[in-house]
């Protein structure tokens, strides 16, 4: 595909333009009626690598990074008339080999968390499943000029005509990007790190395996401390593993991590050094004539968020997500159901391991929305007071600039409604795992197989529907 | 290089060194920025402050270690950059330095920046340094205002008093930052700045500042301020540290986070010194007893390193010890973790000498006896390790009964460090227990673990054997250990055998002459006919290591013929040490034969042809 091409998709006008190295850059524009404008990304070579694994915003919204199979990482920086552009693209991670253990690792990004800004530069972590690296991301505007033996071509100067030394100059020259390790945690996980969470002291991470988390400091890649270890003397009498872990986002000893067995559960790291035993456990008693086979399964803890104010806990299990308050732990205050409908077809999702997938969530700047991804490229937002719940899909059909999406709705039996989809028409392969909410305003990102979709409240004040309607390439 | 008509050649080695500053390769850069002073050498002070300041300003983009150099270099540079005069032009490139993310860049820049704060003068630093010193306090990044926290202390003592107002302002203002960090960097520097502080400033601005770190919510923040804490207690005069100290010290060591209270522990010495006797005798000892006490092993670990109390008053140390930390001593020595057990074994020793001889045999000994039995051998190590604290008190022998169990069992430990460990107490052991005892209950360990089955405990227990007969003599060696080291020769295992060889090695010079001609010599010369070339190799590395102990008839008549046989073995290894082994001892013997020092295998050889030739 060559760069800046135009053509025509479902009879609107599309400029698709290739950036750089990896990803097809493309804007759609429509008339507009629901709550979400549209920008949207995507690849259109489907390249397994390409799929996208993580989502995450940087403190204040301005960058977006997201981490794909390949290893690679792709920062988005928004311009100030609103829209995300490529900032800067590498290679966060290589396929390795144990020779130890004869084990491939992957280069599959599986977690991108940004720190705190320091100075003009950004700085993040990235995670595969073995190795956590500290990225720097800077920019560079300023360029040295002037040698002494050669000229700026880089041949050498007659030195007979060298009669007073030079002292380098700095000039401006075009921006550059640049992204540096800075240091490589290695070494510490013998089994596959799933989560990694920057502390609120800002000089610690904790980074968590199938059954141990360790704390790092992120000025130290020699020496991690072991802090919860759940692994058993004898690996036969092991009943569960570690899903996800997260600090609390103010309190710097707190933090929490989830299990398989559908409990999630809260360590203060003040008291002791070792934090196997808990704080607090948040676990919902099960009801025992509601007990299937599958209960365990789909009660597993997919993914684990603490609310932006640090009192709720959001947690994700197979069907339904959770508000749970830190004050109350034997059951969560709400329960929204992503996909009830589903409940009937545990068995053929098992078939296809579906039901291992693991759905992330995520909060809204103010706590008052929640947003998960569910199968068939659709997304559940719910409302919070209102207890008004959404169902929206990411697809490239009905992805148009500025167009608003339109709510689905899944039925069981017969269609009420000729926009409905019946469950059984569900594409279990199109599957929206990784979603992220900019911090402060209503802008979302979903992940969905290679294809990013960033979209926004139409009625954020602002003025971005009066966006330029076919947008010019982003810097190569 | 080339010669031109108009070219300058002292130009040239410079002119490579400041192109080098922006190679691509960073170890030339490196090389560059580390010769800096060469650079502004030969521009001279104007063009060094003219031109090569402005671009070293905006090279912060380099890698850490190069910025790290150059942080470094700058802290001498004030001289060519015209002297003090002129120090000020230095402060730009630092000051760039000091807000770039690398911890360790920042420190040093900080530091440079401390060091040519001195050589400002008074005005200059009113004009020049402070004005950085707010800039970066205000900066927009943590970097810069965590830097900003290290120099307050310097410029303090040297500014008006309108000046320091505004530092202490500026100082109080990043004390309540909102990043932890800055926090975090104020309160750790909090006790210098206090040091500079008049007495009335300490007490206004500096107790309330201390009060709120150490009541910080993030624990990593109060935890630095019990060591500021430390500082301002040795400032304050006896009777204000009650009110205006000690609430917040012992709210420290009653902290929530084990963090903090680690920290108190950590710092307990300090912290008696800084208080004085008196509260110590009535606020610390409690406190340390809650430590020693604490629910978190790490603290009990931190707290157990401290119980010898050095800085006690000298009159109430043993009683204090008696009746406050010595029940709780006794407690630690059955704790659950191994850790503290281990830290408490490495200093309860030192009790006794506290104590004194009866305190010792009635309360400490049954301790030292449960800790020589402790299930973990690093707590059994620590005890042995300190044996001679008591030795000096009361004697080894009333602790020999238990002491020998335990040693016998580290010595045959599973884990080969553990093993390694007590061999070097060995020495230490049988200087203290006497000839007798260890030939009786020792000597069997030391030649047992020349047959282990690890090299590295074979060969400490080489190196143990000749320590011993360090100790013990020649006479002791050859009656006890020598017929054992020799009989190992026929032994069926070639490590064995070989081990036989480092003994002879290790034990030639402090056996002497006449037992290793007469009982070693044949030993290792019938060896030579071993038939794994391990072993024959090794017996003509044996041959040149014992050689000089040798007389030169010996040599002649029965190393020469055997090392020259050796010389012509199939095996290329024996040769090789073989011929080393002729040319090392000729250059002892022959001084007509010199080598350069760093002869090489072809000299060898030709030395060896021309040797066999010539009888």
């Amino acid at each position: 595909m060559s760069s800046g091409c135009l053509f025509v998709l479902r009879g609107f006008l599309c400029l698709i333009i290739k950036d750089g190295n990896l990803s097809l850059f493309l804007r759609l524009l429509v008339p507009c009626s629901s709550p979400y404008e549209i920008y949207l990304f995507f690849n259109l070579v489907c390249d397994p690598a390409d799929v996208i694994s993580t989502v995450e915003f940087n403190q204040t919204g301005e960058f977006l990074a997201t981490g794909d199979k390949g290893g690679r990482v792709v920062i988005f920086q928004r311009e100030p008339q609103g829209e995300y552009n490529v900032y800067s693209t590498f290679q966060s991670h290589e396929p390795e080999f144990d020779y130890l253990k004869s084990l491939e690792i992957e280069e599959k990004i599986n977690k991108i968390r940004w720190l705190p800004p320091h100075n003009p530069a950004h700085f993040l972590l990235s995670t595969n499943d073995k190795t956590v690296k500290l990225w720097k991301v800077s920019e560079k505007d300023k360029r040295a000029e002037g040698y002494n033996l050669r000229d700026e071509e880089g041949r050498l100067k007659d030195l007979s005509t060298i009669t007073t030394l030079q002292v380098p100059v700095l000039r401006p020259m075009d921006l550059l990007v640049e992204a540096s390790p800075r240091r490589v945690f290695a070494n510490a996980h013998a089994y596959h790190i799933n989560s990694i969470s920057v502390n609120s002291d800002c000089e610690t991470y904790l980074s968590a395996d199938d059954l141990r988390i360790n704390l790092w400091h992120l000025n130290i890649t020699d020496r991690s401390f072991n802090i919860v270890d759940l692994k058993p003397e004898n690996m036969e009498d092991l009943s569960e593993v570690i899903t996800v872990a997260e600090f609390h986002p103010h309190h710097c000893h707190l933090l929490a991590f989830s299990s398989s067995t559908g409990t999630t559960r809260l360590c203060d790291m003040r008291a002791r050094a070792l934090c196997d035993q808990h704080a607090k456990l948040f676990e919902e008693a099960v009801d025992p004539s509601r007990r299937s086979f599958f209960s365990e399964i789909v009660s597993s803890v997919s993914d684990v968020k603490f609310s932006h104010s640090g009192r709720y806990l959001l947690t994700r299990d197979y069907l339904t997500v959770k508000v749970w308050d830190l004050n109350m732990e034997n059951k969560p205050v709400e329960t929204y159901q992503v996909h009830d409908y589903l409940q009937t077809k545990l068995c053929s999702l098992y078939e296809s391991d579906c039901i291992f997938d693991k759905f992330e969530c995520t909060w809204n700047g103010t706590d008052s929305v929640i947003m998960t991804g569910a199968y068939n490229n659709y997304f559940r937002m719910f409302d919070r007071a209102s207890l008004r719940d959404v169902t929206l899909e990411a697809s490239r059909e009905v992805c148009k600039r500025r167009a608003v999406l339109q709510p689905r709705r899944v039925c069981v039996g017969k269609k009420r409604k000729e926009t409905d989809v019946s469950v059984d028409s569900l594409d279990f392969r199109k599957k929206i795992l990784h979603t992220a909410w900019h911090p402060k305003e209503n802008i979302i990102a979903i992940a969905a197989s290679n294809n990013l979709y960033i979209f926004q409240d139409r009625l954020t004040p602002n003025g971005h529907h009066n966006m330029p309607e076919i947008q010019s390439a982003p810097p190569k | 290089m080339g010669t031109g008509t108009g070219g300058d050649d002292s130009l040239y080695p410079i002119a490579v060194l400041i192109d080098e500053l922006r190679n691509e390769d960073v170890q030339l850069r490196l090389n560059s920025i580390k010769k800096l002073s060469t650079i502004a050498l030969a521009l001279g002070v104007e063009r060094t402050r003219t031109e090569l300041l402005p671009f070293l300003t905006d090279t912060i983009y380099d890698e850490d270690e190069v910025l790290l150099a150059l942080a470094e270099q700058l802290g001498s540079f004030t001289v060519l950059v015209g002297g003090p005069e002129f120090v000020h032009c230095l402060l730009p490139p630092l000051e760039s330095l000091a807000t770039v993310e690398e911890t360790v860049v920042r420190d040093k820049a900080v530091e440079s920046l401390r060091k040519i704060s001195q050589e400002h003068s008074p005005v200059d630093l009113e004009v020049h340094f402070v004005p950085l010193v707010k800039r970066l306090a205000s900066g927009d990044w943590f970097t810069s205002r965590t830097s900003a926290c290290g120099l307050f202390g310097v410029c303090y003592p040297r500014v008006s008093s309108t000046v320091k107002a505004e530092i202490r302002q500026h100082f109080r203002t990043l004390c309540s930052d909102d990043t932890p960090m800055v926090r975090r960097a104020a309160s750790s520097k909090l006790g210098e700045f206090a040091k500079v502080l008049e007495l009335d400033y300490v007490k206004s601005d500096i107790i309330p500042l201390f009060t709120a770190l150490a009541s910080d919510e993030q624990d990593s923040v109060r935890l630095l301020a019990v060591e500021a804490g430390v500082s301002i207690a040795a400032l304050l005069p006896q009777e204000d540290l009650e009110d205006l100290v000690m609430p917040t010290l012992r709210q420290a060591a009653e902290d929530k986070s084990w963090r903090v209270r680690y920290m108190v522990a950590d710092k307990f010495s300090e912290l008696q010194k800084a208080v004085g006797p008196e509260i110590t005798k009535n606020d610390l000892v409690p406190a340390f007893q809650n430590l020693l006490k604490d629910c978190e092993a790490e603290v009990r670990t931190a707290a157990a390193n401290k119980v010898k109390g050095e800085v006690l008053p000298e009159d109430s140390r043993e009683t204090i010890i008696m009746t406050h930390i010595l029940p709780c001593v006794k407690e630690l020595v059955s704790d659950t973790n191994q850790h503290v057990k281990s830290a408490l074994a490495s200093v309860i020793m030192g009790l006794s000498t506290i104590l004194g001889k009866d305190n010792t045999v009635e309360h400490l000994l049954p301790l030292f006896l449960v800790q020589l039995k402790d299930e973990y051998p690093e707590v059994r190590l620590n005890i042995i390790s300190n044996l001679d604290c008591v030795n000096e008190v009361i004697g080894i022998r009333q602790l020999s009964q238990s002491l020998l169990p335990a040693i016998v069992e580290l010595a045959e430990d599973a884990k080969w460090r553990v093993r390694l460990a007590i061999i070097e107490y060995m020495p230490l052991l049988a200087g203290q227990l006497g000839v007798e005892f260890f030939d009786e209950k020792l000597n069997s360990l030391c030649m047992a673990w020349l047959i282990d089955h690890v090299y590295a405990i074979r060969e400490a227990a080489t190196c143990n054997l000749m320590k011993l007969v360090e100790k013990f003599g020649a006479e002791w060696a050859q009656n006890t250990i020598v017929p054992k080291v020799l009989g190992m020769a026929n032994d069926s295992n070639y490590l064995h055998r070989m081990t036989t060889l480092f003994c002879i090695n290790a034990l030639s010079e402090v056996c002497g002459q006449e037992i290793t001609t007469k009982h070693m010599l044949p030993v290792v010369l019938k060896m030579s006919t071993d038939q794994v070339a391990n072993v024959r190799f090794n017996v003509a590395r044996c041959l040149q290591k014992i050689g000089p102990v040798l007389d030169s008839s010996a040599l002649q008549a029965e190393v020469k013929p055997v090392l020259e046989k050796l010389a012509t073995d199939q095996d290329m290894d024996v040769k090789y040490f073989a011929l080393e082994a002729i040319s090392g001892m000729y250059l002892f013997n022959l001084p007509t034969y010199i080598f350069s020092e760093t002869f090489s295998f072809s000299s060898i050889l030709f030395f060896f042809f021309s040797f066999s030739l010539s009888p």
